[in-house]
């Protein structure tokens, strides 16, 4: 079902994710988050901003325990636990965060 | 639930883009990163030629997978090994390969190899050594 | 008027190149798509025969499947020429047929 953003319609797939990556745009990651009730934070663009970094670096989304020590390196210890990282993605960080993000599900996600 | 590790190896012999064997093992690969295993990757034959660096799909319409590669690290996968004779008979040298690393957090993030190039006498004694061999 | 002939497969996998060379009559092209085009590479196993097929064929590579797979065309046999895909269609227009070696 497609979603709609500041009058624009985006392409999703059945599960909700964005059909073409390179049509995401910030105005995606909050109407899908409106969805979900939740208010994004810088907290929570940190993580969809560095996972978009890392799909137009490697081509994937990563595995979530790949994107927790991931975040570790880059914003430290406090911020690459799983904790941290579901208390902000209550749906798993890799799946929620990744569709926000405008990315695809990730590889080895079921 | 503790099981023993294995050894996994997966066995890389078609060139990228042509087939989807490549991919497919790639995709798998990061799949099974996910349990823990001791996990290698062989690139003989064609398959050297995933590791080339520089590629530029834009031309064919198909996704340029080839920085997936640098993310193995990453997913644990230290030990990539790629056969010399394979490089010699397509006139190829590690030069002409990516340069993929992993970060061993141990030592602060330190940058490591995880290329090694091996004989197929070499390889033919890791493969001796897998107690499982994913052929691609 | 005289033929074109394609091959995709990869020398090193399949002898699908080395069976056109041999079949191609002298004055016919050949062009290499695919995984074929590494059949074009300087300095390989293979090299040498196509090489020598030179003298009696003129040999192409698609461009943008050897960019695909990371080489430049000064990696190629001298004498190979690179076409894009209006090339090809180019090719296929001036040759009297094609014929695909899979």
């Amino acid at each position: 079902m497609p979603i709609e953003v500041n009058g624009k319609s985006f392409e999703t797939d059945e599960e909700g994710y964005l059909a073409n990556i390179n049509d995401w745009e910030p105005g995606v990651a909050s109407v899908m988050a409106k969805e979900d009730d939740l208010e994004l934070t810088d907290e929570h663009w940190d993580i969809i901003n560095f996972l978009r970094e890392y799909y137009e670096e490697y081509q994937i989304a990563p595995a979530v325990r790949v994107l927790t020590k991931a975040v570790g390196k880059k914003m430290g210890k406090d911020k690459g636990n799983s904790k941290y990282l579901y208390g902000l993605f209550p749906y798993g960080p890799a799946k929620q965060a990744c569709r926000y993000a405008g990315l695809p599900k990730p590889t080895g996600c079921v | 639930m503790s099981e023993p590790i294995k050894k996994f190896l997966y066995l890389n012999r078609r060139a990228p883009y042509g087939t989807i064997y490549a991919w497919e093992s790639l995709e798998v690969v990061l799949i099974g990163a996910a349990f823990d295993q001791d996990v290698s990757l062989a690139f003989v034959e064609d398959g050297v030629y995933q590791l080339t660096k520089g590629q530029d799909t834009a031309g064919i319409g198909m996704k340029n997978f080839s920085p997936t590669y640098a993310a193995l690290g990453d997913y644990e996968v230290k030990k990539i090994f790629v056969e010399q004779e394979s490089m010699t008979a397509r006139g190829l040298s590690l030069d002409d390969l990516q340069h993929l690393t992993w970060e061993d957090e141990d030592e602060d993030y330190a940058e490591k190899d995880s290329i090694q190039v091996v004989s197929r006498a070499e390889l033919a004694a890791l493969m001796e050594d897998a107690d499982v061999v994913f052929s691609f | 008027m005289s033929t074109l002939h394609t091959v995709n497969k990869s020398p090193f996998e399949k002898d699908s190149l080395g069976t056109c060379l041999d079949f191609a009559g002298s004055g016919a092209s050949v062009l290499l798509i695919e995984d074929a085009v590494y059949g074009g590479l300087a300095g390989t196993r293979i090299a040498p025969r196509v090489k020598a097929a030179l003298d009696s064929v003129k040999i192409y590579v698609l461009g943008p499947d050897l960019a695909a797979r990371g080489f430049a065309e000064e990696r190629l046999i001298p004498g190979i020429s690179v076409v894009d895909y209006a090339g090809f269609v180019d090719l296929a227009a001036e040759h009297a047929k094609v014929q695909a070696w899979l």
